[in-house]
């Protein structure tokens, strides 16, 4: 991987157990690749404990903007050994790679053991023990930044930053990633990173559920109501201040019934809401979410998913729940659901839902997932798009007023409550137009078709999908598995196959129309997921009309989808 | 406790009802709950237009398109959910929960303590009349345990619910009991419930002449509390864990402020949270 000055990206691994500091490691290692220039991302890895149990900071720093995670990882720094071996899976490494080891901290695992990684020993306890007030993290971010060549004042200022408070430690923080830095000078391995790339535009550093969270207030959204659950709680509690900021409000639910529920109601009042979860708390809100179709109350709500079913990986992304998204509510009841395809997209693609829940007077579903939401990235600014959520109205003493009239588009005026002239009862009993409960077949039909019509009609722009390349060979994905793909067609690109990527952004409605001409002299289609079953497969197979020969390659979490597995596939299958 | 308006009488009770002709039995009680219901609506003479009835699912939940007001009718349980997302973003507005003892005491029961918990500004009336009628007649969480009925043949055997208690301890903040066969007893109860910050609860009973004929007897038994009410909430749940179950006034009124984050008052500009991003 060495190109030039140096290697274009460098993956790096800090594990230990719990309160070892390898989180706090990992950020300040991003943050001051991030100041210097380069981009990159954290993906926080950590047993089921509350606090202890062990933790792994995996970064990639990179001269370009990069998505996702590597196949493998170039050093694995290992704070201490316990069960440091439960990430093997996770960090795959080769005879490229090295290992950084406490030689006090006992003997490394087998599976590092016999891996063909180069061994290295750096004492960090005793290092950190000799330097009164510092700790074996600290010496472990200066061996990190050391061995990938990050500017030693960079990472002295954001040392000093997060610990501007703490006179007492400060100094000797700085002292460890000294030695830390002397360390990885000794240790002599070359992984130094080629300079970064000229700065275009401003940069942020930001996760997926912080994106998503700003994304919606860019969108108009000033209500939330919340019901923690991992790993959809730090958008919550992103929202939570920032609402405040911007005269919106958060309000904390006694469960997602509850959630559901309140942002429905607030909507009713014509405040723009939204609330997050995950795959549990979803099934808990199917009902409400048909409420607000039957309805027609604009809400939003994001999942970011994790390992299903039930209980079942909470901390650890899947992209699981997508037949609960586009088919698990009751009745015919058609919705929206559009999937985030990188961090960055967090923000533009909740938005977007912020707009089509309001434009539409619908629910929106943003399927986010724990990759996303948890993982600290580097980003380009997020271009700035003109999607605010903008209700059409009815105005104060409209003559016969009908909530529910059967208009062409299927969109009718909603009227706000304290305008006077037009009040309505909502209802998620099946209705006449004006709203009056109704168990006749044509009222029932009239509805039903006027529901279905307004999503429909809709356009939807070339928001809908990212479609890039023209290759005979296409890979068909969404969400977070389009930053493997993404990486795997560049390489496979390098390599003379050329594929073309079509990340499809809107999932509900489906876009039969668009994706036709996207596929044009496609003649093979390789189906990518992240969950067990293929469920975008089905749902492909069921929506749209591909013809070209098709091919599934998924699996479930919580293993991602790497850019190698999906290259391999790609390039065979296009010699085949 | 009568509640004469200061300023000019604009709207009469009949102004606050709906052209739509209820779906309920001939001598159900709701009819003279929902007659209660605009006239306390009159007394306060608040406007339609800035009035909500929320509602979740059962006979007494059809109640909002029966009035002029603006009306919710949600899913089964969730009405106090709905309502509280409302209120809290539309604090302006008058919000009155209406709903039913299964609605609120079984599938919305969670629902229920925390909404006297959070005591955000709305009035609830629970229409009670100790049966599932929708369904046809099952037990709910206020039905006696020697009831029987198709789905508890010979009873459930399970001890009743107390939702007068039940809200006492879970914090509401203003508690009532009223009796639908006293319309105007219970629009007094109900205008001062709604002029009261915070949430306030009142426990209706209201016969269900269909699946439990005997409730008409109840005519028979209610009686006006003897004791002015109380802002003791241990003396309130005494009161009403020794009373009879017919004792009928307002029991308990507290003076914890309601729950109302600020709302609409921006101190900064959308674009300024990027800062906290920005590298």
């Amino acid at each position: 991987m060495t190109e030039g000055r140096g290697r274009a990206h460098v993956s790096v691994a800090i594990a230990g157990s719990g309160g070892a500091g390898v989180m706090t490691a990992g950020n300040m290692l991003l943050e001051a690749a991030a100041k210097a220039g380069w981009y990159g991302l954290m993906v926080r890895s950590s047993g089921p404990q509350i606090r202890g149990g062990e933790a792994a900071a995996l970064t990639r720093i990179a001269a370009q903007p990069i998505d996702g995670l590597d196949d493998r990882f170039d050093i694995l720094i290992a704070i201490d050994w316990q069960n440091v071996n439960r990430f093997a899976d996770e960090m795959p490494l080769d005879a490229d790679s090295l290992i950084v080891g406490d030689p006090d901290q006992g003997e490394a695992p087998e599976v590092y053991v016999k891996s063909p990684a180069r061994h290295a020993k750096v004492p960090m306890k005793a290092t950190a023990k000799s330097i009164a007030g510092s700790w074996p993290n600290m010496v472990a971010l200066g061996v990190a930044a050391g061995l990938i060549g990050l500017p030693k004042d960079e990472v002295r200022n954001v040392v000093e930053k997060s610990l501007r408070k703490r006179s007492d430690t400060l100094t000797a923080s700085l002292e460890a990633v000294d030695a830390g830095y002397a360390a990885a000078a000794e240790i002599g391995a070359d992984y130094t990173l080629a300079p970064p790339a000229a700065k275009a535009g401003s940069r942020w550093l930001v996760s997926g559920n912080q994106a998503a969270g700003y994304g919606a207030i860019r969108g108009g959204v000033r209500f939330c109501a919340a019901y923690p659950i991992t790993p959809a709680t730090e958008m919550l509690e992103y929202l939570a201040p920032a609402l405040a900021e911007v005269g919106g409000v958060l309000v904390q639910a006694e469960d997602e019934l509850a959630s559901a529920n309140m942002i429905i109601g607030a909507s009713y009042g014509g405040l723009p809401a939204i609330t997050a979860t995950a795959g549990p708390g979803l099934a808990l809100m199917t009902e409400a979410i048909g409420l607000a179709v039957a309805s027609e109350v604009p809400i939003v709500v994001v999942d970011v998913m994790r390992g299903g079913p039930s209980t079942g990986i909470p901390a650890k992304s899947e992209q699981s729940d997508l037949s609960m998204a586009l088919y698990g509510l009751h009745g015919d009841a058609p919705r929206v659901v559009v999937a985030p395809n990188s961090i960055a997209d967090c923000v533009v693609t909740t938005q977007w839902a912020v707009h089509l829940a309001e434009a539409l007077q619908t629910p929106a579903l943003v399927l986010s997932d724990q990759y996303f939401g948890q993982t600290r990235a580097v980003v380009d600014r997020p271009p700035d798009v003109a999607f605010v959520g903008s209700r059409l109205t009815a105005p104060a003493n409209t003559e016969g007023y009908k909530r529910y009239a059967l208009t062409e588009s299927g969109i009718s005026p909603m009227a706000i409550p304290g305008t006077p002239g037009v009040m309505y009862t909502a209802d998620g009993l099946e209705h006449n137009e004006r709203g009056t409960p109704s168990s006749q077949a044509n009222d029932h039909g009239r509805q039903l078709a006027k529901r279905e019509r307004k999503l429909a009609a809709h356009d939807y722009g070339s928001q809908w999908a990212d479609v890039e390349g023209d290759g005979e060979i296409a890979v068909l994905t969404f969400g977070s598995s389009t930053c493997a793909v993404r990486e795997a067609i560049d390489r496979a690109r390098r390599d003379g196959v050329n594929a073309r990527l079509v990340s499809i952004r809107l999932l509900a409605p489906a876009q039969p129309a668009r994706l036709k001409p996207a596929l044009e002299g496609a003649r093979k289609v390789l189906v990518v997921e992240q969950n067990f079953g293929g469920q975008f497969l089905r749902y492909l197979r069921a929506e749209y009309d591909i013809d070209a020969e098709i091919r599934s390659f998924r699996h479930p979490g919580p293993l991602p989808i790497r850019p190698e597995e999906v290259y391999r596939e790609l390039t065979e299958w296009s010699r085949a | 406790m009568s509640t004469a308006p200061a300023q000019a009488v604009t709207w009469t009770p009949q102004d606050y009802k709906s052209d739509y002709k209820p779906i309920w039995c001939p001598g159900c009680g709701d009819y003279s709950v929902l007659s209660s219901v605009t006239k306390a609506f009159a007394m306060l003479q608040v406007k339609p237009e800035d009035t909500v009835v929320v509602s979740g699912i059962g006979c007494s939940s059809r109640i909002p398109a029966y009035t002029s007001c603006y009306g919710f009718h949600g899913v089964h349980g969730r009405s106090l959910a709905a309502a509280t997302g409302l209120k809290v973003a539309r604090p302006e507005l008058t919000v009155v929960v209406a709903g039913g003892d299964g609605d609120g005491y079984s599938i919305g029961g969670n629902h229920f303590l925390h909404a006297c918990r959070r005591n955000v500004d709305m009035t609830y009336l629970v229409m009670d009349n100790h049966v599932y009628g929708m369904t046809k007649g099952q037990p709910s969480p206020t039905t006696e345990p020697d009831w029987s009925s198709k789905l508890s043949p010979g009873g459930t055997g399970l001890r009743t619910f107390h939702p007068l208690v039940i809200a006492l301890a879970a914090g509401a903040n203003f508690v009532a009991r009223a009796f639908a066969g006293d319309p105007n007893g219970t629009a007094d109860i109900l205008a001062e419930a709604i002029r009261t910050p915070g949430f306030s609860f009142v426990e209706i009973l209201s016969p269900c002449v269909t699946f439990r004929p005997e409730q008409r007897e109840w005519k028979k038994v209610v009686h006006p509390a003897s004791v002015q009410w109380t802002d003791d909430p241990a003396r309130a749940a005494r009161r009403v864990m020794t009373d009879d179950g017919f004792n009928v006034g307002v029991l308990y009124k507290g003076n914890r402020p309601p729950y109302q984050p600020p709302v609409g008052e921006a101190r900064k500009r959308v674009a300024d949270l990027e800062k906290e991003f920005a590298i």
